[in-house]
């Protein structure tokens, strides 16, 4: 049972993943598809949450579910897109669509068939891996050139053997990912301008 | 439990729909989003990837900062990309690429 219970979990999630991704191409109506691509972001942040990265699986549900698949929804309304009639495509564009893909896959199989596989128990996160790391976050070396604090949030949670998902995140992202995440926000204010210049009705 | 394969075989199933998606779709809309399902699906390789390389008995978390970005610079790419195709609307009244051939030679 508690082998099962991980691995059926992660059948689920990827199983709720990959039928929303076909169904967003499959379904002729654009709010249908902007749905299943709701249903595929949850099944993935769901992915992300079993793989231990739990900021990330949140981060997937608040920006990409409730922000940007609500843009999109907002723009099929203001379009007023309609269910696609008719089924005009070339039956040469369908086989060449399915014949890429059909490539990509076996290519995959036999890349993942060629390399040796990865259990969880081969990466185990446990107390006492936790506890020996919690010694090492907080010594200064050149592997580590950022320590936290010996009384920090992080070295407390890992010491009572739980990992510190959000704080380490946290750590990392305002110590060594610093100048990035600053770049990040000049980028998201060069988007806005631009969003702003390009639906700006043109006066001349 | 799941093993690193399975993950990754999830994860390049959902970027060969994405990339069928954006093969065989017509409506530019749909295009878009099967995008952004090919972008998740490179976060998924880079998450299974940082919790099965871990340092110090922790995930590798220059995985999940990557992943970071990318969701970011998501947001800003479908904002602008979102705001093209209404002035494409705008100006053609048709989101179909088929309509949609001023570039062609």
């Amino acid at each position: 049972m508690n082998q099962l219970l991980p691995s059926l979990v992660f059948w689920i999630f990827a199983g709720l993943t990959l039928l929303g991704g076909i169904a967003v191409v499959a379904l002729r109506n654009p709010v249908s598809s902007a749905m299943a691509v709701v249903t595929c972001f949850i099944g993935l942040a769901g992915l992300f949450i079993t793989l231990s990265a739990f900021f990330v699986g949140i981060i997937q549900i608040l920006v990409y579910t409730g922000a940007i698949m609500v843009l999109f929804l907002f723009i099929i309304m203001l379009l007023d897109l309609k269910v696609e009639k008719g089924n005009a495509r070339s039956l040469a564009g369908i086989a060449a669509g399915l014949s890429l893909v059909a490539a990509f896959v076996i290519q995959l199989i036999g890349v993942l068939g060629a390399n040796p596989d990865m259990e969880m128990s081969d990466a185990p996160l446990n107390k006492q891996r936790m506890v020996e790391s919690a010694q090492l976050l907080t010594k200064e070396s050149d592997d580590n050139p950022h320590p936290v604090g010996a009384d920090s949030a992080i070295v407390k949670s890992l010491k009572e053997g739980s990992l510190p998902d959000v704080h380490l995140v946290g750590h990392k992202l305002f110590t060594e990912y610093n100048f990035p995440l600053q770049m990040l926000g000049v980028l998201l204010l060069v988007a806005t301008v631009g969003v702003v210049s390009l639906s700006k009705k043109k006066s001349a | 439990m799941a093993s690193l394969n399975e993950y990754l075989l999830v994860s390049g199933l959902l970027f060969a729909i994405g990339l069928a998606g954006v093969v065989l779709r017509r409506n530019i809309i749909i295009i878009f989003m099967c995008l952004e399902l090919m972008l998740s699906a490179a976060n998924l390789t880079l998450i299974a990837f940082s919790r099965f390389h871990t340092v110090n008995g922790l995930p590798d978390y220059n995985g999940q900062m990557m992943v970071f970005f990318v969701i970011a610079v998501a947001a800003a790419e479908v904002a602008v990309g979102l705001a093209i195709i209404v002035a494409l609307y705008r100006a053609r009244q048709s989101v179909q690429t088929d309509q949609l051939t001023a570039l062609k030679g």
